[in-house]
């Protein structure tokens, strides 16, 4: 939406001559790919598309998008990417992050670019873990994760990034996997999003916190554990045999028996992602007993803060003529005049 | 012109050439306001002048404390003013506190103003003071004048209806119009300007106006003997033009404002709220007209990080602290030097370590700047050395930012960014452009991002050009691509590159501020020392000693010429607000016996302090070598320090 003009692009164009220093079998690739992929489908131009990132492995992902990039300085990827948008407003901005970059270092800055809904998609990869550093614990560690810095077993309690990111102020919440086919989708949706649109994708450390997410993202048997929300459908999930409903009682979601497609009389609920409330419940929901939450969890559009700035400045200036000769000569002046003297 | 021999403090029983005054209350009377429309009304008499305002960091301090002091002192004269002047010849204490605090700064002899009013016993015990000063004899070697100003406040807005409480607010303006009629200044523009300010509340207007010309009466018609007097002080002989009052902090905006138009860029400002650099987001925040975009970001990280990333996007990106904050930028200065963005970095430096004193002058972020960052990381800074100073060197900074795609870092003080001095307004037309130039297609068959132009510039490619997307970080990178690039022989030659580039940037040769080119000794400042150092050697000089000032604006790098100057005198001394920073970096640069003058008290230097220090070296004392000059004992006293 950003771009006045849709541009054909194909995936090869989006890629860069540079080697992808990734380890092999990283989850890396697999979203580099699903980006690479979802640019032409959204008409974007390389010339005004820009990658901004802040310092870990998911940071490099700049390098590797035939567009322009910006590798900057740890956790501080929101604060680059405001000034660039508040420069340029015309610029499609992509932020990408990760949960040490995006939460640990970088949380105050996050949580501002969401508050002010700057217009920009912000790709956080959560893979539980600093890969770059070499495996120590991360803000979205599990609890008892073993690392070098927690070799007994970590302690302090996990952040939650999209809660974070809703508790922000954000606007737009997605959320997916790696290797998951629907990434694209959820990425198209962020795009669409005009304001900051927070994705949370899933992303396998191979190396030191391998498959940490299978137990909703293996392939076999995701069905029963995955709920991918659409917009108007009701919340099913396990080949439409199971969906959540609203317990009036404890005001909270619980999953139910749907029984030959009725879901109606089971209560299940309609996705609204302009429903605040529901959105929280769908993130807090813990895995297990529920399925996880994946694709639009949340998308309610309000006025960005570019364009905020942008009708600031106009009204500010409205009228008023930039005369820098006179403004240098402005408040409570005198005239000397006569010959000069040496006035030392 | 003055004879170097005729000071302040020497002429106030004839007719003096300049004057000191000092008006110190309480936090909460208004004191700045006080000294902010005097100076209006000096300037506006046509004396040249320069001010101090001195106040605590606590907004509203506890009433009548010696901690809540605040002052503002401002020396105005019939000839060329440099400096706020050392020693008060005029006094206004508003409270006992403000007696105790000032006391000691006030010359013999000096005139002081009481409100006796607010000698209260509680004020007294406040203050400390055992028995009332103004009612024993310890106040004997200097003029008093005490009356209640208080009630003669009350008595004179009494009928505009106002309680006790909002009455006493007008007494600074009381006692602003018992100054106006002192120095036979006209009320007009004050009435004014107090028309303008209360707009929406014309009965606060009119009960300060009231207030104001009752003390302007109360001079005219008390029958006052002693040192009750008016005081003619005649115009000082300036260039032609037109003149306005300016204080560092709007200099800088200006000329920033101005530099960026000279670079035909529109300029983004990020900033967070740190004193005393704050003054300079408050005031580029109204000049949006000018294409300014201010960002008030949520850290001061935030606040530099954005300004380079609308750097990035082809704006020229701002951003203004004070060491500690400049401190929390340090991260993000390395990445503008590694990816050769052009920023311009404002540090309005203050008291330290950590908070050090927030309200209170000091030089000591000079290694900061010039030394502070991880990596070999080589940045231009520059210096302002006075309010108006200000204006041309935020130019400078914008124009070598620009032309050499590199952060600039700019030094100004708490001193320079608060004081204030009447100011030639210059025609910017006089200013010789140098618009910024984007690259928008390749220099040869190939896009080079990092292939460098004659000055060792790299282009300046804005996101948006079509078919010349790159990508920049902070990794090392290559020579020319800018790709990412770790081997051993491309990070030497980068390291040399980025330091070449910055050495070779062109400074003027250095000139020397007053005296000769060579001789016994050269006095080298930089920065808000300018004034004192000034008068000093313009004193030193008439009483015959071989004494010459040099003040250096360009820090980093230096004036090609500096060493070879330096090297004309037999001695340097080098008097800074810090403990010796600007001295080790001339002396590793020329390997001159360059000899410290340190103050860190938080106030600028005297006059008298630097001229003592340069008498050493002439009175007979063979070479006198260093060490000994190093007067710290002239320090005045600091409320704060005191109490807290």
């Amino acid at each position: 939406m950003n771009a006045p003009v849709k541009i054909e692009t194909t995936l090869k164009d989006w890629e860069t001559d540079q080697e992808v220093r990734w380890c092999p079998g990283c989850g890396d690739y697999a979203i580099l790919k699903a980006v690479q992929r979802t640019l032409p489908q959204l008409g974007a131009d390389p010339a005004n598309t820009v990658f901004i990132s802040g310092i870990g492995c998911s940071s490099r992902f700049p390098y590797y998008i035939e567009s322009y990039g910006f590798h900057t300085i740890h956790g501080r990827a929101p604060a680059f990417a405001t000034g660039a948008k508040l420069a340029n407003p015309e610029l499609d901005i992509w932020l990408v992050t990760g949960d040490g970059d995006g939460l640990s270092i970088g949380g105050n800055h996050l949580m501002h670019v969401l508050r002010r809904n700057v217009n920009m998609q912000i790709m956080l990869f959560n893979n539980e873990i600093y890969g770059l550093t070499k495996g120590q614990a991360s803000p979205t560690s599990r609890e008892g994760t073993k690392s070098p810095s927690t070799p007994i077993g970590s302690y302090d309690h996990p952040a939650r990034p999209a809660a974070f990111a809703l508790g922000s102020g954000a606007r737009f919440i997605g959320r997916g996997f790696d290797v998951s086919k629907h990434l694209p989708d959820v990425l198209k949706a962020a795009h669409a999003h005009k304001g900051a649109a927070f994705i949370e994708i899933f992303q396998n450390c191979i190396v030191y916190n391998k498959d940490v997410f299978d137990d909703f993202a293996a392939p076999k048997g995701a069905e029963d554990r995955q709920l991918w929300l659409e917009n108007g459908k009701p919340m099913l999930f396990a080949k439409n045999t199971k969906g959540l409903a609203l317990n009036r009682e404890t005001l909270g979601l619980e999953v139910v028996d749907v029984v030959d497609g009725d879901w109606e009389s089971a209560g299940v609920i309609v996705h609204d992602v302009t429903n605040r409330s529901v959105a929280h419940m769908l993130i807090e929901m813990p895995f297990g007993p529920f399925p996880m939450a994946l694709g639009v969890l949340y998308d309610d559009p309000r006025p960005t803060f570019e364009d905020a700035v942008t009708e600031e400045r106009e009204r500010a200036s409205a009228g008023k003529e930039a005369n820098l000769a006179k403004l240098l000569g402005t408040g409570q002046t005198w005239t000397v005049s006569g010959t000069a003297q040496d006035p030392v | 012109m003055a004879t170097a021999a005729t000071t302040p403090q020497d002429s106030a029983s004839s007719t003096p050439d300049a004057i000191v005054v000092r008006f110190a209350g309480d936090s909460g009377d208004g004191m700045q306001l006080t000294g902010g429309q005097f100076t209006l009304s000096t300037a506006l008499a046509g004396n040249d002048l320069a001010t101090f305002p001195d106040f605590p960091a606590e907004i509203r301090a506890p009433q009548g404390t010696l901690f809540g002091v605040s002052a503002f002192q401002i020396n105005f004269g019939s000839r060329q003013i440099n400096t706020a002047g050392d020693a008060p010849d005029v006094l206004v204490a508003m409270n006992p506190a403000a007696l105790k605090v000032n006391l000691a700064a006030l010359k013999p002899g000096g005139l002081i103003i009481a409100d006796t009013g607010a000698f209260t016993k509680r004020n007294l015990d406040k203050a400390h003071y055992e028995a009332n000063p103004l009612e024993d004899d310890s106040l004997a070697k200097y003029d008093v004048l005490a009356f209640d100003i208080s009630e003669k406040t009350i008595e004179a807005v009494k009928p505009f209806g106002l309680g006790n409480k909002d009455a006493l607010r007008s007494k600074n303006m009381w006692t602003l119009g018992l100054a106006l009629w002192m120095f036979g200044r006209s009320r007009q523009p004050i009435h004014d300007w107090l028309k303008a300010k209360f707009k929406s509340k014309p009965d606060i207007a009119d009960a300060n106006i009231a207030a104001l010309d009752a003390g302007h009466a109360f001079g005219e018609t008390a029958e006052l003997s002693g040192p009750m007097r008016q005081m003619e002080m005649p115009p000082v002989q300036s260039e032609p033009g037109l003149y306005r009052t300016i204080t560092g902090a709007e200099a800088v905006s200006l000329g920033l404002v101005a530099g960026a138009q000279l670079a035909e860029l529109p300029m983004f400002f990020g900033g967070y709220p740190i004193t005393p650099a704050s003054a300079i987001l408050h005031h580029l925040a109204r000049l949006k007209e000018y294409g300014v975009t201010t960002f008030q970001a949520e850290d001061e990280i935030a606040a530099i990080c954005a300004a380079i990333g609308a750097s990035y996007a082809g704006q020229l990106g701002v951003t203004s602290s004070s060491g500690p904050g400049i401190a929390l930028k340090t991260e993000a200065i390395g990445l503008g030097i590694m990816t050769e963005l052009p920023l311009v970095i404002v540090n309005s430096q203050r008291g330290g370590p950590s908070t050090g004193l927030p309200t209170k002058t000091e030089q000591s972020d000079l290694y900061q700047a010039v030394y502070g960052r991880n990596g070999d990381a080589p940045m231009p800074v520059i210096a302002a050395r006075s309010p108006s100073d200000a204006f041309e060197v935020a130019i400078e900074a914008c124009r070598i930012a620009t032309e050499y795609m590199t952060p600039v870092m700019l030094l100004t003080d708490g001193y320079i960014a608060n004081a204030a001095e009447p100011w030639k307004v210059p025609n910017p037309a006089d200013f010789t452009p140098f618009p910024a130039q984007f690259l928008t297609e390749p220099r040869g068959e190939k896009l080079l991002p990092y292939k460098r132009n004659e000055k060792g510039a790299r282009p300046w490619i804005k996101p948006g050009t079509p078919d010349m997307m790159h990508r920049i970080g902070g990794i090392e990178k290559h020579e020319e691509t800018g790709n990412i690039d770790y081997s051993p022989d491309n990070h030497q030659r980068m390291t040399d590159l980025r330091k070449a580039k910055v050495e070779n940037i062109t400074v003027p040769d250095q000139e020397v501020a007053l005296g000769d080119t060579s001789g016994t000794l050269a006095v080298v400042g930089w920065g808000s020392t300018y004034g004192p150092i000034h008068q000093a050697v313009r004193r030193s000089i008439a009483k015959g000693c071989s004494v010459s000032h040099i003040h250096v604006r360009h820090i980093w790098p230096m004036p090609k010429n500096l060493g070879e100057l330096l090297k004309g005198f037999d001695h340097v001394l080098v008097p800074e607000m810090n403990t010796g920073q600007f001295k080790t970096v001339l002396r590793d640069q020329f390997l001159v016996d360059a000899q410290p003058l340190t103050k860190t008290s938080g106030q600028p230097f005297q006059i008298a302090e630097l001229e003592a220090a340069i008498a050493k070296y002439f009175d007979g004392i063979e070479g006198n070598e260093g060490g000994e000059v190093a007067v710290n004992d002239q320090q005045l006293p600091s409320p704060i320090a005191e109490n807290d």
